[in-house]
């Protein structure tokens, strides 16, 4: 069976992240853009892989690890900051945490 | 005594100062002892130098210390006595003596008694100094020391600030001659490197010829300084309003001695002024115009001491027309002549103001022939040295002016009219004093006659006004001499006659009444122009509007810097990108994002852009 | 070493001063006064043991051996930057000018001020000491360092016990010498470079920054970078425009300071650096320069006059006085100069003692509104005599030392430029006018009603020796000015023969 062409799964990848960056600007709810950010981690990650995999090294997977691990504490302290919004502003619209007047 | 010429100034400065350093803790005896004493002392002195000198008639120079030395201007603090210096330093401390004593009693009853002997103290030993220096710079010195002297003096009742005003309009004035009398100082140092007068007059003959350009710029200049000074026109508007001093003080410096001062000074660069005769012209033309001018304002004038003030206005015009036409010997006599009848007269209007309760208005005063008689025989005397009856001093000093100004070539014919004209109408006005003070009905009653203190000076200046024309100054070494040729005999008997018409004129419309002008003064043609008279001419009025109001516009309209206006746009271009880039910063964490991403794209075109070959 | 010592006795002072308010407060200020009394007497202790002093040689710009005292250290090696320090005359009597207005200065603020007072003091001393080490630097980057050193302090001393208006003038006091200090420190960094690339060493050292080679058009926009900055401080036309603002709100101690010796840095700068550094570019922008000080003669007069505010008029009289050092500097030959440091210190003098009066002015009748004022004198007999004498000597009285010095700059400017000296002339008219308006309208005039109970308020024996001391220095420097000229004449010597042979070659 044929590999599938590295360019391929960096358009796949780069068409992700970019989804996750729209979704990034133009959600207001706060969990939608955390959830944005884990697609563009994932696009990243997905282009790590693919790039690994077209070299035969085990870099690439090693870095999806890493990214996973990041990932993972990110959301932590994102849900746990999504929690204090939430207590102080009363709503999750990103809008609304805003104390300066501009 | 040579070497301690320096003491004669020096006296009566150590009294103004201890005066002002204890005005508080002094009685009025110890005041009047040193204010009056240091001048006669220095009175004293002079008498002592002039007999010396004129045993033994050699200028001679006593130098203190050099002022001050930069490259190669080296003034010093050096006196020169001659024949001059001593004429004029014996009108000051002489005049100034008998003066000083009368304020003694003219000044009884005011607060300010050791505050107003500690700035007339000041005034003598400047003006000692002008008339001692021995260069431009000192004399520069004494010359700005009278000027605020005066301003002192004549703003003395500060309480009101008519006399602030009138103190302030006289220091400006002088001001400006003063500030023309320093360039011309600049322009003679940068042209003959030196100030000092007796050298200057010899680098300059030998520098300049007669009728350079040079000479005759620095004469003006010096002339600019001189008309302010001494009250001439153009500079003359301060005079009369600085009459609201008191009446010594008039007399002191507005009548024989400050407002000598610009004689004085052309008289003692005399050599500078023969290289310029155009310049020479222009004093003379300058002092006969402001004599006839303020002849015919003097006729019109109604308070005592204002007919005075332009009384000396126009008789230091005659001094200035002696000068311009080289008569320096007679300029300087009708100098010491006027001195001793000014001084007479001015002594005589203060024991009037004296006694009738601060009374300036003579036609609110009449008859006090019989309740004052010294001050009467006073003003008699007085005006009839000021008119030039013969036989008085005043009558020896314009007569040689008159003479000596018919003599000059060309224009002398011209000149020795305007002076007749001049003499006339001062008979005139003089005697129209006099009438209308001391005869008629008593308006107002005379609540006191005069003290010895008073009556002392006023005795000998009555004197002086009559036996001063016997004097004979010594300054033959200092000037040239003059042309001694006689005039034809009729110009003398017109010179002599024409002061005496002029009496009877005023007898006949003052006294006697026969001769009745009212329709004349009433007419339009008279009223307006003497109205015209009264004024002064207009010149006041032409200054306040030329000068006094645009200034008052100008700094007015300029209060609220409109330099600043500039520097405010900086700050308000400041401001608008304060708010402009502040929209930035507004805690919209979307909009930050947005920018971010922004930002992002932009960096990897930059980045595309740049390194190409990397991609 | 003294040099260093004269900066550090007054930097130390200042910390004891603040520390000494714990122990009451009217200790600080007495220790203010101790502090630059010992300085001074240090200074003096110091200077009979000069051998230059007496023997009148000459300062060459050059050769720091020739200057009255020198001292070197390294600092920062890699860039050439020492911690130079010399004294030559005109530093020398700028040094003592400071030292003796800031004894004045904390007589004059004695009961002015009411809460801080060991801040204040502190600040007061601190201002002293980057004065001096403004005067006494040579190396360019310690100049610069001491002329941001002496803005601080004063900023502070405005902003915290000024008046009304307070944070606006200091703001516009600070921006505006930090502004023009930025471009001087742009000159200096550009003109060590050029001396860099000339001679391979980085040095900032005043010696041997002289004579760096440049191109005409550089050397032009390096001297305006240096000229920009003194003008400003100086005041020159049109830069000028903080000064009233600043002098009004000061304290009386700060206005005493500004008004006496900060404005004489920026002449200072001008004689030293601006002129000596950039010869041609100096003769070439003379003409300028000229016309500026002209300017600000006539329009600092002519504001002045307008004023209803004591104080800002004498602010504005100061504009105007500080125009004819800008004339005198520029004219560059020995009379002007002479005139222009004469200037210096005859107007220090005269301008302190103005603004001490309107200080106790203030403080008396809360008030610095002339419209209020009137009839001062039959109260306050000693105040008005003593204000007479300041504004007779500010209006250029001969006797008093301002007389000689704008004579000699107005001589000096006369040797060049005929027509230009009667315009600047005019300066002595304009001069009379605010001068004698200023007393009129406080001390003469009808008394007001409101101040008849103040029998008791005339100056005290603290204030009657503050003035004499300056009265007698005014007196003395009008008489005898000699000493004063002798001091800086070897200074100046070497300036305008640099000038004249920058002339002379192309």
């Amino acid at each position: 069976m044929d590999a599938i062409p590295l360019n391929h799964i960096l358009l796949v990848s780069s068409l992700l992240f970019c989804i996750g960056a729209l979704g990034l600007m133009i959600r207001r709810n706060i969990i939608f853009i955390l959830m944005s950010l884990e697609v563009m981690l994932n696009a990243a990650a997905l282009a790590f892989v693919a790039a690994g995999a077209h070299w035969g090294q085990p870099d690439g997977q090693v870095v999806f690890l890493l990214i996973l691990s990041v990932a993972a504490a990110e959301v932590a302290v994102g849900l746990g900051l999504v929690l204090q919004v939430q207590r102080r502003f009363k709503s999750l619209d990103m809008d609304r945490a805003n104390r300066m007047g501009g | 005594m040579k070497e301690m010429i320096w003491l004669i100034p020096l006296l009566p400065m150590l009294s103004s100062l201890a005066l002002m350093l204890g005005s508080g803790s002094f009685s009025r005896l110890i005041i009047g002892v040193l204010g009056v004493g240091s001048v006669g002392a220095a009175a004293l002195l002079t008498l002592l130098t002039g007999l010396d000198f004129l045993a033994q008639p050699e200028p001679y120079t006593v130098s203190l210390w050099t002022w001050m030395q930069v490259a190669n201007f080296s003034p010093g603090i050096s006196f020169y006595f001659d024949g001059l210096t001593l004429v004029m330093m014996s009108v000051i401390t002489g005049v100034g003596f008998l003066i000083h004593l009368f304020s003694t009693e003219f000044m009884e009853q005011d607060a300010s008694y050791a505050r107003y002997f500690a700035y007339l103290n000041l005034f003598v030993a400047a003006m000692l100094i002008l008339v001692m220096a021995d260069n431009l710079l000192l004399l520069y010195l004494g010359w700005e020391g009278v000027g605020v002297c005066s301003y002192l003096l004549v703003g003395f009742w500060y309480q009101n600030s008519a006399n602030g005003q009138a103190a302030r309009k006289a220091f400006v004035v002088t001001r400006i001659g003063d500030t023309a009398m320093a360039l011309g100082l600049f322009l003679l140092f940068t042209s003959l490197g030196t100030l000092d007068i007796q050298t200057m007059l010899g680098v300059a003959n030998s520098k300049w010829q007669v009728g350079d350009l040079m000479p005759l710029i620095a004469c003006l200049l010096l002339l600019g300084g001189a008309v302010g000074k001494s009250a001439q026109l153009p500079l003359h508007t301060w005079l009369p309003d600085a009459m609201a001093g008191p009446t010594p003080v008039s007399a002191l410096i507005h009548a024989a001695t400050m407002v000598t001062a610009g004689v004085y000074l052309i008289a003692r660069t005399h050599g500078l002024f023969e290289l310029a005769p155009t310049a020479m012209m222009v004093v003379a033309v300058v002092g006969l115009a402001t004599s006839l001018m303020a002849a015919f304002t003097a006729l019109m004038q109604s308070d005592i001491k204002r007919i005075l003030a332009y009384s000396t206005i126009s008789q230091i015009g005659y001094m200035f027309l002696a000068l311009g036409v080289g008569a320096w010997t007679a300029g300087i006599f009708h100098l010491m002549t006027h001195a001793f009848f000014k001084a007479l007269l001015f002594l005589g209007s203060g024991a009037i103001i004296h006694c009738l309760h601060h009374e300036h208005n003579i036609f609110k005063m009449g008859g006090l022939r019989r309740k004052m008689p010294v001050t009467f025989w006073s003003f008699m005397i007085g005006s009839a040295a000021l008119a030039a009856l013969p036989m008085t001093a005043g009558f020896f000093s314009k007569d040689q002016i008159l003479l000596q100004a018919y003599q000059l070539p060309e224009y002398g014919v011209w000149l020795w009219l305007g002076g007749l004209v001049g003499a006339l109408l001062t008979a005139i006005y003089s005697f129209r004093l006099v009438f209308v003070v001391f005869y008629g009905k008593a308006n107002t009653q005379p609540d006191k006659d005069v003290g010895w203190r008073m009556a002392v000076p006023l005795s000998l200046l009555c004197l002086l006004s009559l036996i001063g024309g016997y004097f004979i100054i010594p300054v033959q070494a200092v000037f040239p001499l003059s042309t001694d040729g006689h005039p034809a005999h009729w110009v003398e008997y017109v010179s002599i006659s024409v002061p005496v018409i002029g009496v009877i004129v005023a007898y006949l419309i003052f006294y006697s009444k026969r001769l009745d002008v009212s329709r004349l003064v009433q007419s339009t043609v008279g009223s307006r122009l003497g109205d015209f008279w009264r004024i002064g001419w207009g010149v006041d009025y032409l200054y306040d509007r030329l000068f006094v109001r645009p200034y008052y516009g100008l700094s007015a309209l300029m209060k609220s810097e409109p330099v600043d206006r500039f520097y405010g746009w900086v700050v308000s271009i400041n401001q608008c990108f304060n708010y402009w880039l502040s929209q930035s910063q507004n805690g919209r964490m979307r909009r930050y994002l947005v920018s971010i991403i922004f930002g992002l794209i932009v960096l990897l075109m930059l980045a595309l852009q740049l390194t190409p070959e990397v991609f | 070493m003294v040099m260093i010592n004269l900066v550090l006795i007054l930097l130390v002072g200042g910390l004891v001063a603040q520390f000494s308010e714990r122990f009451g407060s009217n200790i600080p200020r007495r220790v203010a006064l101790a502090v630059i009394f010992v300085d001074l007497l240090y200074l003096l202790a110091h200077l009979w043991t000069i051998e230059g002093l007496n023997q009148a040689q000459i300062t060459v710009v050059d050769d720091p051996a020739t200057w009255l005292m020198y001292f070197q250290t390294p600092w920062i090696p890699a860039f050439g930057i020492n911690i130079e320090l010399a004294l030559d005359g005109i530093s020398l009597l700028m040094v003592i000018l400071t030292l003796v207005l800031g004894m004045v200065a904390v007589s004059s603020s004695w009961t002015d001020v009411n809460h801080r007072q060991g801040f204040f003091e502190a600040n007061l001393l601190w201002t002293l000491a980057g004065v001096l080490g403004v005067f006494m630097a040579l190396d360019m980057f310690l100049f610069f360092l001491f002329w941001e050193v002496m803005l601080i302090p004063m900023y502070l001393m405005i902003a915290i016990w000024g008046h009304e208006n307070r944070s606006y003038a200091s703001m516009k006091f600070f921006i505006f010498t930090q502004a023009s200090g930025l471009l001087m420190l742009v000159s200096i960094l550009v003109l060590a470079k050029l001396s860099q690339d000339a001679s391979g060493v980085w040095t900032f050292s005043y010696f041997d920054l002289l004579g760096t080679e440049m191109t005409p058009q550089v050397a032009h926009w390096l001297m305006l970078g240096f000229f920009i900055a003194f003008v400003v401080k100086l005041p020159g036309f049109p830069f000028h425009t903080w000064l009233p603002d600043a002098h009004t709100q000061a304290p009386t101690a700060g206005s005493v300071i500004l008004a006496g010796i900060l404005l004489k840095t920026g002449a200072y700068g001008l004689i030293r650096f601006a002129v000596p550094l950039f010869p041609e570019a100096s003769i070439n922008f003379s003409g300028f320069a000229i016309a500026l000080g002209v300017a600000g003669i006539i329009y600092g007069a002519v504001l002045a006059f307008a004023q209803t505010d004591f104080k800002r008029l004498i602010a504005y009289s100061s504009v105007s006085h500080m125009g004819f050092v800008l004339l005198g500097v520029y004219a560059l030959n020995e009379f002007a100069l002479q005139g222009a440091v004469m200037q210096m210190v005859a107007h220090g003098f005269s301008t302190a003692a103005l603004f001490m009066i309107a200080g106790s002015l203030q403080e008396r009748l809360h008030t610095r509104d002339m419209r209020e004022m009137g009839g001062l004198w039959q109260q306050m007999p000693r105040m008005g005599a003593v204000a007479m004498f300041f504004v007779v000597a500010s209006l250029g009285l001969p006797g008093l030392g301002n007389f000689v010095a704008e004579f000699l700059v107005l001589l000096g400017l006369f040797q060049i430029a005929p027509w230009t000296t009667a315009l600047a002339a005019l300066g002595l008219i304009t001069g009379a006018i605010y001068s004698l308006i200023l007393i009129q309208r406080s001390f003469q005039g009808e008394p007001k009603e409101k101040w008849s109970g103040m029998q008791t308020a005339d100056f005290a024996g603290r204030e009657m020796l503050t003035m004499a001391v300056m009265m007698l220095a005014l007196v003395f420097l009008g008489i005898y000015p000699q000493p004063v000229l002798d001091t800086a004449q070897p200074a100046l010597q070497s300036l305008i023969e640099m000038a004249q042979s920058a002339e002379i070659l192309p």
